[in-house]
């Protein structure tokens, strides 16, 4: 005895001609020829690679960073215009927070990546959204570049 | 393992009277299965089905006695029926399994028991799913052996620790149910897939095999071992209790450790 949870489907004259028009597909199945347009670098082993070895050192810029600003010497009441023109007269705090921006956003570009590859099916959407990612970071990164290198302690 | 052997102090314990009396506690179950006939309608419908079941029974015996005794309409694959096939992985509960290797009294039979298509393949009828696309990233790792030179006059000698290198592996069934478990897969059918990088694996690490290098340059590809994601789900999923996961992470290992 079989019930049906949702109400019966009765076979109509809405029947299609073709029985694989219904079917469903996955997106971007495999096919014979998948395989075939290899691509022939180690950027994906360099990219996955690059991912922990960067998330390694970006725990400690990181928390370094994060406990200098708002825990020690006052906390986050001592940040002012002058604390950072103090930091980055130096070279060292300069190095400090250039590496981090370069690996934080070159590691956070590349997760949105892998996030667009696993998630946007159709190809002009991946396509436009790696675009996107592409001048987001780069301009992000060479902005911040710019201010740690021309950054006037004198400006009025 | 030892043999279970009965206790001499308490030689009737429960459990073995009631398997000496032969008596069987029979319980009604709800299957709810996911229908799709593309030519009847463009929709899947869950439909439940009621029987009265053994729930020592697996949930294919259940299938079985739905398709036998109330709608001979409902269409899966399964063939050997003992779990070596591989035909009749489905989506039991929600997660993936043999029909075959799975007792009812293990999928909480109080409940209605949800039975679906394993996911990210095209339903062709009910449970039944197109495996082209799987079999293609198979046969794309190039899952045979692979050597240079003449073949020896006797066998292809191999030591015990060579074995079992790779012995994990080699107990894959091509039951599709550690791919389709995989949320990476279902979002991009490009992904290898964990099914064909674990045969991958089985001629990788294998000592007679020269066909290593050729195969990890297959799976250093965009679509390939990178990949993954490392969610555990193919592990959780193979019915041969394959350390899938394990054997994905060894072949990202040896691709980085060729290298540097």
């Amino acid at each position: 005895m079989a019930t049906d949870s949702i109400g019966n489907v009765e076979l109509t004259d809405t029947t299609p001609a073709d029985p694989t028009a219904f079917l469903i597909e996955p997106p971007r199945k495999r096919t014979k020829t998948t395989a075939g347009r290899r691509s022939r670098t180690n950027f994906e082993m360099l990219a996955w690679l690059f991912m922990r070895l960067s998330g390694i050192v970006l725990v400690f810029l990181v928390l370094g960073h994060l406990i200098i600003q708002l825990v020690l010497d006052g906390g986050v009441t001592k940040i002012s215009f002058a604390f950072v023109a103090g930091r980055w007269a130096s070279p060292f705090w300069q190095g400090w927070d250039l590496l981090m921006l370069w690996l934080a956003m070159l590691h956070g570009a590349n997760g949105m990546r892998t996030v667009i590859n696993d998630y946007a099916e159709r190809a002009n959407t991946r396509f436009w959204l790696k675009v996107l990612l592409v001048v987001a970071t780069v301009f992000t990164v060479l902005l911040g570049t710019l201010v740690i290198f021309t950054f006037d302690p004198n400006i009025s | 393992m030892s043999t279970p052997t009965i206790d001499e102090a308490n030689p009737h314990s429960a459990a073995l009277d009631a398997a000496e009396s032969g008596k069987v506690e029979l319980i009604t179950v709800t299957l709810r299965i996911r229908r799709f006939n593309p030519e009847e309608h463009p929709d899947a419908v869950w439909v439940d089905y009621q029987l009265t079941v053994d729930p020592k029974e697996r949930v294919l015996d259940a299938i079985n006695r739905v398709k036998w005794e109330q709608d001979g309409t409902l269409t899966y694959r399964r063939s050997c029926a003992h779990g070596v096939c591989g035909s009749d992985a489905m989506r039991i509960n929600g997660k993936n399994r043999l029909a075959c290797k799975t007792l009812i009294k293990d999928v909480n039979p109080e409940k209605p028991i949800t039975i679906e298509a394993i996911k990210g393949m095209t339903v062709l009828k009910d449970l039944v799913v197109d495996m082209d696309p799987f079999f293609q990233a198979y046969r794309d790792v190039m899952p045979f052996l692979i050597t240079k030179g003449n073949a020896p006059t006797r066998e292809r000698i191999q030591s015990e620790e060579d074995v079992q290198r790779f012995e994990d592996t080699t107990k894959c069934i091509l039951c599709a149910a550690c791919t389709s478990s995989c949320p990476v897969f279902w979002n991009d059918g490009q992904y290898f897939g964990p099914a064909a990088i674990v045969n991958a694996h089985r001629f990788i690490f294998d000592s007679r095999d020269e066909g290593a290098e050729q195969r990890l340059e297959i799976l250093n590809d965009r679509e390939g071992v990178w990949r993954c994601r490392t969610t555990f789900n193919c592990t959780d999923a193979c019915p041969r209790g394959i350390e899938v996961t394990k054997a994905i992470q060894e072949v990202k290992r040896a691709l980085i450790t060729r290298r540097y």
